[in-house]
């Protein structure tokens, strides 16, 4: 399954920590971090809960870049 | 700006005056550096808070962590000698300048691509008992009728029930000139409703909808990330690291060596200075940024133009072109047949015309349409008897009481009526035959696009070595458009697998290291798209299957569009490559004017600086894309 998600962060190459850091998430097939448009891609695990990894992935990228958020 | 930037722009000018301020200020000693500390902490709390997260985290290397070991350095230097903490708080002054400018032009040029790629409604306008009510376009059902008003852009595709108007599609396919529409013909949306009021049955639902479909298409576009955007990414990874590493040899060899090899003294707060300078020299921002906004400010570019390019990576093959393939029908030619020219005629041209328009009234074959077409008026029904379809020979019938035939060779040998030789270079030849004597022969062909010979000059111009054509048609008629057009190579008689099987060939038989275009119209030639280096799909504003399997997408029917496509990917590659050299090089000089000692921290934060705010820059002029 893939998703979008809408994010804010500053500045690109936190951007590219975010990408290495969600995709190094359990759950998280691929994940791309667009930071032109501010947006992230997910693909999902098979069977994988998208809420309860999206609040995994946001808490790596917080360890990664403070001052980043997802919204989902 | 938001509240965020203001609080930070405010910060800045703060930490400024107080430096002033502070310049003027004659204490010495611990007073002294209690009062550095005050600006130096308003413009690095959050900078030290995030280093401070970074450790906890175990994530050190990170710009945050070397600012802040950088600037703490600089400050044990100026407490061990001199007093000068000016230092220190100019580091981090510009090093906070330069975020906030990167933030600042990153959300405008953001912006600005956003406006131009701005062809999504916000609403549809539905007439509830006479009045128009505002909805939001995703509650409309496919089938509703909407009121478009003069001025609004149309949100829906769909079919005008009632009213004329000219559209503006500038939007979607660049075209500036307006197309007019009356009822029956289907509006996409995204154009804009110039004059008229227009009622208009939706045919699709919103998110399926042709300016809805663009957009996710160009917003997903650059998250295809190029080959040169991933060098960067893993350029950043490691160059961060090697730089530290390279600071740290700085602090401690040379003065290891001098102590020990040269029997000088050791100088340990010099090599310091230039190990913490290396520190600040380390952040790998100013590739990181413009890299991916020169991408994403070329893709924007390119849709103003019309041109939606569905990734950076393909803008990056695109860039590459040296061989573009054409499909002719379609691409090179209208795809539409037309009466070209009347041969060996006995009655005059305009009677042959109208008998043969008559006979084939019924047949919705193109060839019939086009004479058809060609007739002008719509041919008059009642005047027609008898009508009989010889399949694959042509059509019998009596127009005003005369026997007309019309066909290929075969019929007219079947009633054994004799002809003249055919002129096949042209086209296809249609004999027609009038009370069992010949009249004459009606010559159609599949006429070249008026702008396709200027395309494949402009192909030329813009770098392109070779030019073929496939093509389904004989020799004759393939050699013949290709000529008139200027094409290198063509390859006709081909059936739709020959050509993918014709494209691995040229393909691999590439010895320039360039890549291979291939242009049809998405209709039946879709293997051969996604086979090419690059697939480019055109006129194919409306047509899913096209948007689908295509990689680069001509929104109109316009050939030259190809060479605009390819100059702007050009343009965009060459800025991503003087970024990437420019920043490097930069960076790269700093490193050595520091290791030698021509070069303090303050160039080096200015360096920093100043490359990215030039590469940010530089990116942004990848958008403007009207004079190539």
């Amino acid at each position: 399954m893939k998703k979008t998600y809408k994010i804010d962060v500053d500045c690109a190459n936190c951007a590219n920590k975010m990408e290495t850091a969600a995709n190094g998430t359990q759950g998280v097939k691929n994940a791309v971090v667009n930071f032109m448009t501010l947006k992230m891609n997910v693909e999902f695990d098979e069977g994988a809960e998208p809420k309860a990894v999206m609040e995994e992935v946001l808490k790596n990228c917080k360890k990664v870049e403070r001052d980043c958020e997802i919204f989902f | 700006m938001n509240k965020k930037q203001k609080t930070m722009l405010l910060r800045i000018l703060a930490t400024a005056a107080l430096m002033v301020i502070l310049h003027f200020v004659p204490v010495t000693g611990p007073a002294r550096f209690l009062l550095y500390l005050i600006p130096y902490l308003l413009i690095g709390h959050d900078v030290l808070a995030k280093a401070w997260y970074g450790i906890r985290n175990r994530q050190v290397f990170d710009e945050c962590f070397l600012m802040v070991v950088a600037t703490l350095g600089a400050i044990v230097l100026a407490l061990t000698t001199d007093g000068d903490y000016t230092e220190a708080v100019a580091v981090m002054l510009f090093y906070q300048v330069g975020e906030w400018f990167q933030i600042y032009a990153v959300g405008r040029s953001r912006r600005s691509i956003g406006q131009l790629m701005d062809i999504r409604p916000d609403y549809a306008n539905l007439e509830v008992g006479g009045a128009l009510e505002r909805v939001d376009p995703d509650q409309v059902e496919p089938g509703t009728v909407i009121v478009i008003q003069p001025g609004e852009k149309i949100p829906i595709d769909g079919v005008v029930e009632e009213g004329t108007s000219s559209l503006d599609a500038a939007a979607l396919t660049g075209e500036s000139l307006p197309r007019e529409v009356a009822p029956g013909d289907s509006v996409l949306s995204g154009c804009v409703n110039l004059t008229g009021l227009l009622k208009v049955r939706t045919t699709r639902e919103f998110g399926e909808s042709t300016a809805s479909q663009i957009l996710d298409l160009v917003e997903n576009a650059s998250s295809r990330k190029a080959r040169s955007e991933d060098f960067i990414s893993r350029f950043a990874r490691v160059y961060t690291p090697v730089v530290c590493l390279a600071a740290l040899a700085v602090a401690l060899l040379p003065p290891l060596a001098r102590l020990a090899a040269l029997g000088l003294p050791p100088l340990w707060s010099v090599w310091l200075y230039r190990a913490l300078t290396f520190l600040v020299i380390s952040c790998p921002c100013a590739l990181v940024i413009s890299i991916p906004l020169s991408f994403f400010a070329g893709i924007g570019g390119a849709s103003s133009a019309g041109v939606l390019v569905k990734g950076a990576n393909f803008l990056e093959t695109l860039s590459k072109t040296t061989c573009v393939v054409f499909d002719k029908t379609g691409t090179l030619t209208r795809g539409t047949f037309s009466v070209v020219g009347v041969r060996h005629n006995t009655i005059p041209e305009a009677e042959l015309l109208e008998l043969t328009a008559l006979a084939e009234s019924a047949s919705s074959h193109p060839i019939s349409r086009s004479v058809q077409e060609a007739c002008g008026a719509p041919p008059d029904r009642q005047r027609v008897k008898d009508i009989r379809e010889h399949s694959g020979r042509g059509v019998t019938a009596v127009v005003d009481g005369r026997a007309v035939a019309a066909g290929n060779r075969r019929l007219l040998d079947e009633l054994g009526i004799p002809c003249p030789p055919e002129e096949t270079e042209i086209g296809t030849a249609l004999h027609v035959a009038v009370d069992g004597a010949y009249a004459g022969q009606i010559l159609i062909a599949d006429l070249v696009k008026p702008t396709a010979r200027e395309a494949v000059a402009a192909l030329t111009r813009a770098g392109v070595r070779e030019t073929v054509m496939l093509t389904g048609d004989n020799e004759a008629a393939a050699r013949q458009a290709a000529g008139e057009l200027g094409i290198d190579r063509v390859y006709s008689g081909l059936l739709p697998a020959d050509k993918v099987a014709k494209i691995e060939e040229l393909i691999s038989a590439r010895t320039d290291g360039g890549a291979v275009a291939f242009v049809g119209d998405g209709i039946n030639d879709a293997p051969v798209l996604s086979r090419a280096d690059v697939g480019v799909a055109m006129g194919a504003i409306g047509s899913d299957a096209a948007i689908e399997a295509a990689d680069v997408v001509l929104m109109d029917d316009d050939p030259r569009k190809l060479g605009k496509a390819i100059r702007i990917s050009r343009k965009c590659l060459g800025i991503v490559r003087q970024n990437i050299v420019f920043s490097i090089g930069v960076k790269v000089l700093c490193l050595l004017l520091v290791a030698v000692g021509l070069a303090g921290m303050w160039l080096a934060i200015f360096a920093d600086v100043g490359v990215m705010v030039l590469a940010v820059l530089n990116a942004v002029r990848a958008l403007f894309v009207k004079n190539l």
